[in-house]
């Protein structure tokens, strides 16, 4: 009944989607103002949040009754399962994650709802009408190809389970963080539709004041897509057992692309808003951004990738979702076309300025995201055309990235640095010498303690100190007209901080990745009890399995002793746990996690009587992690600080 | 410092600085391409068409039952499209679902003995589904039918 009742409620919720596409266009004729049309559609948002919510939880509450009659419960869940992964399972499947991802959709156009009367009543019933077309989209793809609330008859006495390796708190957080970036840029998206639709309407003349509006927006998808790319590859990175962060996996290059898009726009968008130039590159990109989320979704959703998430090997629904994709992006493509003469034309400006730079910076990230692209679609393409199968590995993307990195990171700290319009260098010559000159200093005596001969990995750990350094160097200069109240720290102004730590953040993410890529050491023994290994100047001592019970799964448990170093002492359990109603087994990781090396271990199968252990010693691999929380903190300040000024 | 341009040299200069950048980009993501790209072939297929020893491919198909011997470190498997057989060797830990009977692919290359090491081998995390080369290999083989209930349950529907 109470699926019924969900079922009901999401056909209303497309109804009113339709609605709030469609009547906010024909109000706008009758009425050109728009207060008609932004009134009718605000509470129309409203609705649509409250309908899908209402469906969302009634979904929620088939999975947490473990109502079996449910086609999807009895497809990802069990009785015998913690209450906090039979709540997960809702979004641990197609069905219910593509209703995640239109609730998501809803909740961001009833927030734009409230703060809808910023902006002129037409701009926003664009905005709104837009975002109505896309719940109609996905509200139809969800009912029409992937209805959650399918019965199955006579309904089963037990569920078939989630995934056991989707049973884990951080990828319960994943996917929602993922979809709350991923779904966000559709503001963007609507913005550059409403702002294409009215240019040439603003009262001053100048068609850039969708950026300031836009930039919230963008940030905040920004923040989400951050979080949830790091806390994946995290998830990723302890319980896979592979002992990487990183496997340049389709799907992790699917959420990658809209990420490196996105960021441009962000720093595209400050132009186009402070100085009312690239406005016409900005809206492109905010189309392509969202366009970029939309096609991770195809990749991942279609089952054309082999990949962790391929859940849906349904080839209806990729159809569906690519028609969605196509028509969207061409969609909005035709009307930037169209639209873009009415737009004012660009200021003008110097190379050597802030605005220069910034450019630049998109240049590269544009760059960055075409290889991303290319590598990802190159085999789907080939394969489609019958000329082979074929999968593009790691080795391309750091072969492509390494180069493009190292230019990247030497010039970001100089953007902020620069004024705009036209930026001097000069005054700032003799901390720029100080700086190179550490960041040299400290990668050589690093590269020749540790050992790293090559003169790229030399390069790239210049940039990243230098990344680093330049983001203390902006912090201090940002702070220095405070200097009186600094251990005042929270009336200090949030914008002082937001860019320093995001780029301070990058430099950190890629020490963590050097660091951990070169220095790493692995060891796969086949121990017996009482067995000593030795690891990166530590040594260990196997001590044996031990048999234990979870609540729905049995496992096996090693004890490994630290023999030596500052853990000697103490354990690690690494275990293999098979999981009875899924009738499948996962490797648990054992991790010591320090600030500067994770020893990682891994427990295998029997091997002629004795145990295979996997072991690895990876040195700084928090900073990735670290730093990309820090780039995520930079953005919550720029946040912070746009929340206020509206205040 | 630097003469000011005016706006159509700025954006001409920006547009060809673009360009030239993008032509850089380009052609090193293609040396790229070229270098690191591997193909996949099925049993069937290297049984047709055999490959040189040491050219980097991935094959897959199902772990062949009763196939699986271990020696140490080292795990030996035959893998097949159950018309022709591959026999593989790789030393490490297995992954988590690999099983007789299951879905595999393997990364490597063959050695003059004819026998396939692996560097990587990938098992499905979901064990409902296969990775599609294999399916696609296995049904080019004509011997194979989709075994998995969970899925024709959902083809029922």
């Amino acid at each position: 009944m109470i699926a019924e009742l969900g079922h009901f409620v999401l056909v209303l919720a497309l109804v009113v989607a339709l609605a709030q596409a469609l009547l906010p266009i024909y109000l706008l004729r009758r009425e050109p103002s728009g207060g008609l049309a932004v009134a009718f559609a605000a509470r129309a948002s409203y609705l649509q949040v409250m309908l899908i919510g209402l469906s969302f939880a009634a979904l929620t509450y088939a999975f947490v009754r473990s109502d079996f009659s449910l086609k999807v419960v009895f497809a990802n869940s069990h009785a015998a399962k913690p209450m906090i992964y039979k709540i997960a399972g809702v979004w641990g499947n197609h069905e219910g994650s593509m209703l995640l991802w239109t609730l998501i959709l809803a909740a961001y156009g009833a927030a734009f709802a409230r703060t809808a009367k910023n902006m002129p009543a037409r701009f926003s019933s664009f905005v709104m009408a837009t975002q109505g077309l896309l719940g109609s989209a996905f509200l139809s793809f969800l009912l029409f190809t992937s209805n959650p609330f399918a019965r199955l008859l006579p309904a089963p006495f037990a569920g078939q389970g989630l995934t056991p390796i989707l049973q884990d708190p951080a990828l319960a957080a994943h996917p929602p963080l993922l979809y709350a970036g991923y779904v966000g840029f559709s503001m963007s998206f609507a913005f550059a539709i409403a702002a294409l639709a009215t240019a040439g309407e603003a009262a001053d003349g100048r068609d850039n004041a969708w950026a300031r509006w836009m930039r919230p927006w963008i940030l905040t998808a920004w923040i989400f897509l951050t979080l949830g790319i790091a806390l994946g590859s995290y998830w990723a990175y302890y319980e896979l057992g592979w002992g990487g962060f990183w496997f340049w996996d389709p799907v992790e290059n699917a959420s990658l692309m809209p990420w490196l898009a996105g960021t441009a726009l962000l720093h595209s968008a400050l132009v186009a808003e402070t100085r009312d130039t690239l406005k016409r590159w900005t809206l492109l990109l905010a189309i392509v951004t969202f366009a970029l989320s939309l096609s991770g979704t195809f990749l991942v959703r279609s089952g054309v990738l082999t990949s962790v998430h391929a859940f849906a090997n349904d080839p209806e629904r990729g159809i569906y979702i690519l028609a969605i994709l196509v028509g969207f992006t061409a969609g909005a493509l035709a009307l930037y076309a169209y639209r873009l003469p009415k737009l004012t034309p660009d200021g003008a400006f110097q190379p050597i300025s802030r605005e220069g730079l910034l450019l630049t910076n998109n240049i590269f990230l544009a760059t960055a995201t075409v290889t991303v692209f290319v590598g990802t679609i190159y085999p789907l393409v080939l394969d489609g055309l019958g000329l082979g199968k074929i999968s593009v590995g790691a080795p391309y993307f750091n072969a492509v990235f390494a180069p493009l990195a190292v230019p990247f990171a030497l010039l970001v700290p100089l953007g902020p640095l620069l004024n705009w319009r036209q930026g001097q260098l000069a005054p700032l010559k003799p901390w720029l010498v100080m700086g190179a000159v550490a960041a040299l200093l400290l990668s050589l005596i690093l590269v020749l303690l540790r050992g790293a001969p090559s003169i790229m990995v030399l390069a790239l750990f210049t940039a990243s100190f230098w990344l680093v350094l330049g983001a203390g160097l902006d912090l201090g200069r940002k702070l220095a007209p405070h200097r009186a109240k600094l251990w005042r720290f929270w009336r200090l102004p949030s914008t002082a901080f937001a860019a320093p730590l995001a780029h301070g953040g990058l430099g950190v993410l890629m020490l963590g990745i050097l660091a951990a890529t070169q220095w790493r050491e692995e060891i796969v023994v086949a121990a017996s009890p009482g067995q000593e290994i030795d690891i990166a100047s530590i040594t260990l001592r196997y001590d044996g399995l031990r048999e234990i019970d979870g609540p729905n799964y049995r496992s096996e448990q090693a004890r490994l002793s630290y023999l030596t170093g500052p853990h000697a002492g103490s354990h690690l359990f690494p275990e293999r746990r098979f999981y009875e109603a899924e009738r499948s087994q996962t490797t648990e990781a054992a991790i010591t996690t320090d600030l500067t090396a994770h020893l990682y271990a891994v427990v295998g199968e029997t091997a002629n009587d004795k145990r295979v252990l996997r072991i690895w010693y990876h040195p700084y691999v928090a900073f990735i992690w670290l730093g990309a929380v820090l780039m995520a903190a930079g953005g919550g300040f720029g946040l912070r600080t746009r929340l206020r000024r509206r205040a | 410092m630097m003469a000011k341009l005016t706006p159509k040299q700025t954006r001409l200069a920006a547009l060809i600085g673009g360009f030239a950048f993008l032509a850089v980009a380009a052609g090193l993501a293609l040396t790229a391409l070229e270098d690191n790209i591997v193909f996949f072939r099925s049993p069937s297929e290297l049984a047709a068409n055999p490959a040189k020893p040491g050219e980097a491919m991935r094959v897959g198909g199902l772990v062949q039952e009763g196939s699986v011997a271990r020696d140490g470190l080292r795990a030996t498997f035959a893998v097949t499209d159950l018309a022709h057989t591959i026999k593989v060797s790789y030393e490490g830990m297995l992954p988590d679902l690999f099983r007789e009977g299951q879905g595999v692919v393997a990364e490597g290359r063959f050695n003059g003995a004819g026998l396939f090491v692996a560097d990587t081998v990938l098992a499905k995390h979901d064990e409902t589904y296969m990775p599609p080369e294999v399916a696609e290999a296995l049904e080019k083989s004509g011997k194979y039918n989709q075994p998995h209930p969970g899925k024709s349950q959902e083809r029922a529907q």
